[in-house]
Order: C-alpha cells, then sequence, then structure tokens
C-alpha cells in the first residue's frame, strides 16, 4: 500500500484529521461529537499514516509511546471529577466558566473530563493496533 | 454474659498472631480464658441458691426475631461449669499433651471456638441463636476431628462427623422455624407457658421428628451413632473435650431444654425410651468387644448417652432428677478415663488393650486417677456414680407395668458399663508390667493432675452429694420440670431394692471382667455384623451420591463449548417458548409502526445479505469484509433514526475492527473444513429458534409502555445542569460520568491485557 | 419499518449463535461481534425510533422539543460500542496467542487444562 499518493496523501491527512478530531471533542457538548469519537477518529489518523509509511515513521512522528496517553487521559478524568472537591462539592459536579471563550463555547470541568476520555481512546486504540502489527 | 461467650471467638482470632512469636514456650497460660469464664460463671452461685436466673439480651437482627438473648437457668448452669471447668483442665494438658506441635496454635483457635459456640449454645434463649450456635459446635468439631490432616483416615472422619451433625442441624433449623410458626415468638423461655398450644397445634408432630432427628445425629444415637467411634481420630483432647463431656451432650441438652415445652407428650416419650434404650444396649454390647482403648470410651460413651435419652424419655420427676446427676458423674468419670487413655498412648504409643498392663509401677498418680473414675463408673460405693445408679433404678422402678423391662435393660448396659471402664482405667494399670514399657516415666504434673482432680471429685461429690444439691442439681431439675424440687441426695439409702440390683450389676460386670478377655477373635466376630450397619448402608447411600453427581458431570461438564452453549439456550428457548404459547397473547400495533422508505429498505436487504455472507462463506476475507459491511449498515440505520453520535461511532469503530481483522487474519488459522452436516443442521435450526423468539420477544416488549422519566429528566436539565446541547454527550461526561471513568479504565485494562499478551515473552514450557 | 428491524435483530441473533456453536475459534469470535451487534439494535429500537429528531437541543432552545430520540439508549450503545472494541481486539489477540501455543482452533481440541494437549 505504501504508493507515492498514498505516501503523499497521508501527510497532510494526518495533521488534517487530527485537527478534525480536536474540533469534534470541542463541540461535543453542543452538537453530535465528543471524546469517544474523536479519540477514535484521531487514532484512524495514525494508523492511516503508519499504513502509508511504515508504523516507526508514525512512531517517530507521536515521539512517545501510545500507551503512555492511557495513564494521563485516565488521570486528566479523575483530576476534572475530583476538582469539585476542592469547591465542597460532591465528586463529579460540574463547574464553569463565567464567560463563554470563542468557538468552543463555555468552559467547564467536563470539557477536560471529555479531553481524558480522548486521550485514553487515542491510547488504547493505537496500543492495541501498534501492539499487533509489530507482533506479527 | 455477652463477654464470656464472645472473648472464646476473639480469643481464637487472635491466638495464632500471638502463639507464633512465644514458640517452644510453654503454653499453659491459655488456660487461663476458661478459667476466667469458669470463675464469672461460678461468682453467680448464689443467684441459682436462691433460685433466681439471669437473662441478659443483646439485639441482633431484631427484624426477624433473631437476638443474642442469653439465659442462666439451673440447666445451663450446670454445662455452663462443665464447659469451662473440663476446658480449662483439657487446656492445661494439651499443653503438655501437645508440646512443641507445629500447629498447636491452631488447635488452642480452634478449641476456644468450640468452647465459646458451645457457651453460646447453652446460654441462648433464642431459637435462632441457638441453631446458629449449634452449628458453629459442628464446624469447629469438624476441625478438630481433622486435625491431623494429612492421615486420610482422620479428613474421613472429620467429613462423616460434619456429614451426619451438619444433616442434623438443618433438622433443628426446620424444628426452630416450626416452633417459630407456630407460636410466634422466638423465646424459648417464652415457649414454655405455650405448651398446651404448641402440643395441640398440627405441626407439633413433625417438629418433634426435626427435632430428634438432630438431638439424635449430635449425641450419636442410633442409628446415627457411628460417627463418635470414627470421631476418635482426633487428639485425645478433642475426644475428652467435645466426644465425651460437652459436644455430644448438646443433644441432651436441646432434649433437656425442651421438656418442659414438648414433653410429657405420649410421641415424646415413648420415642425416647425407645431409641434410648437400643442404643444404650447395642453401644454397651460392642463396648465389650473392643480392642482399643479409645473404641471402648467411644461406645460406653454412645450408651451413656443413650441412657441419658432414656431417662429425658421416662420423664418422670426420679428419672429427670437421675439424668441431672448422670450428666455430671459421667462427665466426670469419662473425661477422666479419656485424659488416662491419652497419656498411656502418649507414653507407650499404643491404645490396644491386650498389651497393656502394670503401668500403675511406672506412673502411680496417673494410676489413681484412672482407678477412681472406674470407681465412680461402676457406681461402686462410695462413688458420685453410686449416687447416679440408683437414682437411674429408682427411676425405672416407678415405671409400672414395664418397669422390670426397663429395669432389666439398664442392668445390662450398667454391667457393660462396668465392664468397659474396668477395662479402660484398672485392666492396664495392674498386673505384669510388659518388658518394654520399663523405662517409661510419669509424665509432666499438667497431663497427669487434670484427671487425678476429677477423678478425686468424682469419689468428694459421692462422700458430700450436699456439696452440688442446692447449686447445681437442684436449679437444674427445677429448669427441666418446672416445680420446686423436693429432693436429698444421698449415698446411702438402707438395704434395700435398689441396693440389691446395684450389687447384681456390680457383681455381674466384674464376673465379665474376669471372664471375657478381648481377643481378635471376639472382634472379628462382631464387625462380621457390619455389612447390616447403619454405618455400611449410609456409606453406600454417600457412594451412590457421588457417582451420581460425577456422572450428572460428566454429561453438563463435558468440556465442549458449544454443548454448554447449546443446554443453555435450549433452556431458554423452551422456557420462551413455554411462556409465549401459555399465556401471553401476541399482538401487534401496526397504528404505531413507522413507514418504510426505500433507502432504509435497501440498507435492511444489504444487511440481511451480509449477514449471510458472514455466515456462510468460506473465506475469512470476506466474512470479515461482510462484517464490516453488516457495521456500515448499523451506520445508515444510526443516521436515519436520529442519532449522529452513534454513527460517528460506529464509522469509526467498524473501520478499526476490519483494520485489527485484517491485521490479524493471515496469522490466524484457516476455517476447519468439518463435513458434518447433521450438527450444522442442529446448530442451525437452535439458531432459528432462537432468533426467532428473540424476535417475537422484542415485538411484544415494543408493546409495553416504556416509561420515560429517565430520557424526560436528562432532555429537559441537560442544559440547565449541564450547560450542554448534546444530551448524549452530557449524559456520558456529566450525568453518568462516573460510569464512563470506569469504562475508559476497562478500555486501558484490555489494551494492557493485549500488550502483555503479545509483547511478554512466552513461559519456557510454552515455546516452541 | 420496525418489522424489518426486529428481522434484523433475530437475524443477527440467529447468526450469532450458529457461529458460536462451530467448533473454529475465528468463528466464535465473529460470532460474538454478530450478537453484540444484535444486542445493540435491540436496545435501539427499544428505545422508540424516531426519525430526524436527534437528541440535540436547539441553539435557541434550553430543553428538547415535545419528540425526540431517546438519550438514553443512545448514550448506553455508545458505551457498548466502544467497550466491544476493546473486548474484540482481546479475543482476537486471545485466539491467536492460543493457536500459537496450541497449534490448534479446534474448540473441541482445547478443551484440557493439562499440559498433555
Amino acid at each position: 500500500m505504501k504508493t507515492i499518493i498514498f505516501k503523499t496523501a497521508s501527510a497532510y491527512l494526518l495533521p488534517l484529521l487530527l485537527l478534525f478530531s480536536i474540533f469534534i471533542l470541542l463541540r461535543g457538548h453542543y452538537l453530535p461529537g465528543g471524546g469517544f469519537v474523536g479519540g477514535l477518529m484521531a487514532s484512524i489518523a495514525f494508523v492511516i499514516h503508519s499504513f502509508a509509511n511504515g508504523i516507526d515513521k508514525t512512531k517517530n512522528i507521536m515521539t512517545f509511546h501510545p500507551g503512555f496517553l492511557m495513564p494521563v487521559g485516565l488521570l486528566l478524568a479523575l483530576v476534572s471529577g475530583a476538582l469539585p472537591l476542592f469547591f465542597g462539592d460532591t465528586f463529579m459536579t460540574g463547574l464553569w466558566m463565567e464567560n463563554a471563550v470563542p468557538v468552543i463555547g463555555k468552559v467547564g470541568s467536563a470539557l477536560f473530563f471529555d479531553t481524558g476520555v480522548y486521550l485514553v481512546v487515542i491510547g488504547v486504540t493505537l496500543t492495541i493496533i501498534f501492539t499487533i502489527s509489530e507482533g506479527l | 454474659m455477652l463477654i464470656a461467650v464472645i472473648s472464646g471467638f476473639i480469643f481464637a482470632l487472635v491466638i495464632p498472631m500471638i502463639m507464633g512469636k512465644l514458640k517452644g514456650k510453654s503454653t499453659i497460660w491459655v488456660a487461663l480464658l476458661p478459667f476466667s469464664i469458669f470463675g464469672f460463671f461460678l461468682s453467680k452461685l448464689p443467684i441459682l441458691l436462691a433460685g433466681d436466673t439471669i437473662k441478659a439480651s443483646y439485639q441482633w437482627v431484631p427484624s426477624i426475631g433473631i437476638n443474642l438473648d442469653f439465659h442462666l437457668d439451673g440447666l445451663s448452669f450446670l454445662f455452663v461449669l462443665l464447659i469451662s471447668g473440663i476446658g480449662t483442665l483439657v487446656f492445661v494438658y494439651t499443653s503438655s499433651y501437645l508440646k512443641g506441635h507445629q500447629y498447636l496454635d491452631r488447635f488452642y483457635a480452634y478449641l476456644s471456638m468450640f468452647m465459646a459456640s458451645m457457651l453460646g449454645l447453652v446460654l441462648s434463649d433464642n431459637i435462632y441463636a441457638l441453631f446458629i450456635f449449634w452449628e458453629l459446635t459442628s464446624i469447629s468439631s469438624f476441625f478438630l476431628i481433622g486435625f491431623n490432616n494429612d492421615n486420610p483416615d482422620s479428613r474421613k472422619s472429620a467429613i462423616t462427623a460434619l456429614a451426619i451433625t451438619g444433616f442434623g442441624g438443618l433438622f433443628l433449623m426446620a424444628a426452630m422455624v416450626g416452633l417459630g410458626q407456630i407460636t410466634g415468638t422466638s423465646q424459648i423461655s417464652a415457649l414454655i407457658p405455650l405448651t398446651d398450644s404448641i402440643q395441640s397445634h398440627e405441626l407439633y408432630g413433625w417438629v418433634l421428628v426435626f427435632l430428634f432427628i438432630a438431638a439424635f445425629t449430635k449425641s450419636a444415637q442410633f442409628p446415627f451413632h457411628f460417627w463418635l467411634p470414627g470421631a476418635m481420630k482426633a487428639p485425645t483432647p478433642v475426644s475428652t473435650y467435645l466426644h465425651s463431656a460437652t459436644m455430644v451432650k448438646a443433644g441432651i441438652y436441646l432434649l433437656a431444654r425442651f421438656t418442659p415445652v414438648l414433653g410429657n407428650h405420649e410421641w415424646w416419650n415413648s420415642t425416647l425410651i425407645i431409641v434410648g434404650a437400643i442404643t444404650m444396649t447395642y453401644a454397651a454390647i460392642h463396648a465389650l468387644f473392643r480392642l482399643d482403648l479409645k473404641g471402648i470410651l467411644a461406645y460406653s460413651t454412645i450408651s451413656a448417652l443413650g441412657i441419658l435419652v432414656f431417662l429425658i424419655g421416662l420423664g418422670t420427676k426420679d428419672a429427670l432428677l437421675a439424668a441431672a446427676v448422670f450428666i455430671l458423674v459421667h462427665a466426670l468419670y469419662k473425661a477422666t478415663l479419656f485424659l488416662v487413655t491419652g497419656i498411656i498412648d502418649h507414653e507407650t504409643g499404643t491404645r490396644d488393650i491386650r498389651q497393656l498392663g502394670g503401668l500403675n509401677k511406672v506412673m502411680l498418680p496417673v494410676g489413681i486417677a484412672a482407678i477412681l473414675a472406674a470407681i465412680s463408673n461402676a457406681g461402686i460405693p462410695p462413688s458420685f456414680g453410686f449416687v447416679g445408679k440408683d437414682l437411674i433404678y429408682e427411676a425405672t422402678l416407678g415405671m409400672g407395668d414395664i418397669a422390670w423391662l426397663l429395669t432389666g435393660l439398664a442392668i445390662i448396659t450398667n454391667a457393660a458399663l462396668l465392664f468397659a471402664g474396668f477395662l479402660a482405667g484398672i485392666k492396664p494399670f495392674v498386673g505384669k508390667l510388659p518388658e518394654k514399657y520399663q523405662k517409661l516415666h510419669l509424665p509432666s504434673p499438667a497431663m497427669y493432675l487434670p484427671p487425678m482432680l476429677l477423678g478425686i471429685l468424682g469419689i468428694l461429690f459421692g462422700l458430700a452429694p450436699g456439696l452440688i444439691e442446692g447449686g447445681i442439681i437442684k436449679p437444674v431439675v427445677q429448669s427441666i420440670t418446672g416445680g420446686t424440687p423436693d429432693f436429698q441426695l444421698k449415698l446411702w439409702h438402707g438395704f434395700n431394692l435398689i441396693l440389691a440390683l446395684s450389687a447384681i450389676t456390680i457383681g455381674s460386670g466384674i464376673a465379665l471382667y474376669f471372664l471375657l478377655k478381648p481377643s481378635e477373635g471376639l472382634l472379628a466376630k462382631v464387625t462380621r455384623f457390619e455389612k447390616i450397619s447403619p454405618h455400611t448402608i449410609i456409606n453406600k447411600i454417600a457412594d451412590a451420591f457421588v457417582g451420581l453427581s460425577r456422572i450428572w458431570t460428566k454429561f453438563f461438564q463435558n468440556g465442549y463449548l458449544r454443548f454448554y452453549l447449546i443446554t443453555i439456550l435450549s433452556f431458554l428457548c423452551i422456557l420462551l417458548a413455554y411462556r409465549f404459547f401459555s399465556g401471553v397473547e401476541l399482538y401487534l400495533d401496526t397504528s404505531k409502526l413507522s413507514d418504510v422508505t426505500f433507502y432504509e429498505a435497501v440498507v435492511v436487504v444489504i444487511m440481511a445479505t451480509a449477514i449471510f455472507f458472514t455466515v456462510f462463506s468460506n473465506s475469512r476475507l470476506t466474512a470479515v469484509a461482510s462484517l464490516g459491511v453488516v457495521g456500515y449498515s448499523f451506520c445508515m440505520i444510526f443516521l436515519f433514526y436520529s442519532a449522529p453520535d452513534l454513527a460517528m461511532t460506529q464509522f469509526s469503530i467498524d473501520t478499526l475492527t476490519v483494520i485489527l481483522f485484517v491485521l490479524v487474519l493471515y496469522n490466524l488459522p484457516r476455517y476447519l473444513v468439518l463435513p458434518d452436516n447433521n450438527d450444522k443442521i442442529r446448530d442451525g435450526l437452535l439458531a432459528l429458534v432462537f432468533g426467532g423468539l428473540i424476535s417475537v420477544l422484542t415485538l411484544e416488549v415494543m408493546n409495553e409502555s416504556v416509561t420515560k422519566e429517565i430520557s424526560e429528566y436528562y432532555a429537559k436539565n441537560a442544559y440547565i445542569l449541564g450547560k450542554g446541547k448534546n444530551v448524549v454527550n452530557v449524559i456520558l461526561v456529566d450525568f453518568r460520568g462516573f460510569d464512563t471513568i470506569v469504562e475508559i479504565t476497562v478500555l486501558a485494562i484490555a489494551a494492557i491485557g493485549v500488550f502483555g499478551l503479545l509483547k511478554l515473552h512466552l513461559k519456557s514450557t510454552e515455546k516452541e | 419499518m420496525e418489522i424489518l428491524l426486529v428481522i434484523i435483530i433475530g437475524l443477527l441473533y440467529a447468526a450469532g449463535i450458529y457461529m458460536m456453536l462451530r467448533r473454529s475459534l475465528v468463528k466464535l469470535i465473529i460470532g460474538l461481534i454478530l450478537l453484540g451487534n444484535g444486542a445493540n439494535l435491540l436496545i435501539f429500537l427499544l428505545g422508540k425510533i424516531v426519525k430526524g429528531q436527534p437528541p440535540i437541543i436547539a441553539s435557541s432552545e434550553k430543553m428538547l422539543g415535545e419528540l425526540y430520540a431517546d438519550p438514553v439508549p443512545q448514550a448506553l450503545i455508545l458505551t457498548a460500542i466502544v467497550i466491544s472494541f476493546g473486548l474484540q481486539a482481546f479475543a482476537i489477540i486471545l485466539v491467536k496467542r492460543a493457536y500459537k501455543v496450541v497449534k490448534t482452533d479446534d474448540l473441541d481440541e482445547m478443551n484440557a487444562t493439562d499440559e498433555d494437549l
């Protein structure tokens, strides 16, 4: 599958798809999308890139093992859930900023939570797929 | 009182922890626990002397009537003193008997657990708590009998004992629930005034039968007696404590406790008299032919328990008085004999009666204890046993028409018991000392003082029965009969019929002792009857059970995954089909359904085709590709029906799944070619039936009106509380965020699992 | 349309069961996936399907209108889809690893736990 066209296309596709996945993640609270879908999109972006250029190159781009994203994401989700505890609320109470940020809308703890989910999903998917393709 | 009971359980937990640090040190201090309990209860003596009782109540599960109600009356008092008193001596004895044993800590833990359960049992005033403590004694006795767990015989005996007593325990539960149903109260002391209504109730017969089975199994009555000789595999302190002095008397306690409630009824009396009489004579005669010291003692114990059941069955005041005295008499002399046997076993290494003799020359104090016990056992004046025996004859003589038959049986039993007592208590100590035992020496005082003390008490109470009359025996009789007792225990009644009977008993017993020499031949003659004994029959039933369950298990657990599935699914199909065809009316409300558009029809057709290909294609690639098509069709359906989030997720996942399969596919085996069409038809039929049933089920459920409360709550509050407009997303990250955390954790675990499976090295055995 | 979907559910269940009853490990996994899909569709259908009314609040509103697709089953299914991906990946690798060790994917030959395979 390592044709020149595919290779060239994938080089542009990766940032584009990643950007798209982040867009999906951010708008998830208001329109269809969210952490799960966004994470899957991002993984697909990396998988396509690895098909075109080989896994090693993809790994080089990432600079770290995707498995590393799993604990980071889990931690982020947990912290965003635990944050309200410091304000005297119960676990997972939503916290929101007063003013809306342009493009994204209001920023709240739910967004960080969703970002955690996003990271875990990327980590899980890429770990599985990379491990399998290397293990063969 | 609660502390006294509970302390044993706490002690059982603590002891293994501290004992480990004290390895090799003397462990005699452990006996402080039972001793302080003994002291505590003994201090209540004045209250009982005054004819009062003590009650204490602690709430446990009040909603269903289970409470820790404790009631210390005469009967409990006797048992409590026996349990803690003999317990103290056994604890002391053990410290020397099992000195340096690897699992001594464990042994003490079991022993104190047992003691606590036994105390709880005899103090309980609540029928359910009674049952719980009853079961606890069975369980701790299981551990104690199987203490030498590397010996298969010992394990087997433990299981037999547990099976029999546990079986009885279930019946006790039934009896107790029955009583609770009849009266609506769970307090034993509250049951006594209700005697008449209980005895006229239609359930009375059942309660009686259940209670009898419980008592007979625990107290080793015919035909459940056989577990007791087997239980003698336990270390001697256990045999002493559980199987002669306390636990086996729990059945007797139960009968005595419920005498005022259930007794004095024709069924009660005749059953107990018959079973007791059979047991006492059967076991006494059996005891004549044993060669093993512990075997002799085991059968004589069964016989003594038979006498007690028999006496309770007689039910007269005389008989109950005799029972009360005999409980104490028997506990004193039998514990002594067991302890002595333990010493002999410990020192000489044998319990074979034929090899033992003349041990007096090397261990005189032990011999004295044994002979004192044998005298009390034989009922020779001035021992306490003599008092007990007199009372028994007095009771049987007062039975009118059948007095002579009962007295005759009692004489035979007592003569045989005397023989057994002499064999165990006197034979090993008199005569010529065999060569090999010349070098034996006296064991430590911790071992011979306890039996000595008990032996002396057996004589002392005989010389001065007044010592225990007011504080112990009278309250016991009072709590069994309910009335105020008017009697006086006396050693000497003058020359009368009873004295003559005693003389006959003693004479014939001693004659037996000199005439009947134990030998292999006699034992063999007796064992020939084993074939028809209850033991063999029950063993056969148990074997048949094991065989049946083996066949059953092999049939269902045959190791083939698809047979498990077939079994489960067929059962489910039958259940569902039965429900549909029996009660449910199938109907379909067509007005509610939505129309089919062209696009939807196309998607459905594509999907059906893809499913068909997935199943029937012989190429794995085709199957996986078709699976992908099924997934993408799902996307379309989700899109049509307002679930954009689902459509997006399904699309991504589907892509990834196909990629995954393709990556792995060429390393996976090709499909097996198995030309077994019968199997295929069978599986196909089952699958179609199941699929059809699911479809019908779905249609039916669609007709049901669904409560939308949850959805409505989310729909209303998604923006107000969650500040989001995509309700699905708000549910995931806000309302049910906690679930999502767990979900991504699961995902991470799956990924780690995959990583581990592929990246970690194979074990050397798995390498190619 | 519901009738058609119901038939598809039945088909998915039947196909899943049939595949799981085969002796091949790969077919077992495919069967599992089909069964999972069937269950998802079942849940989806029981939430009452509605056309063109996604559970998304219009930008001018604060609540969903009268008619909307039930968001609860959707959230459930979304979770199920993602989890089942993890499950599938794990199962596929397990099969592969098992195949490597025991050299067979015939379930009938995998019914002993001992070394004497």
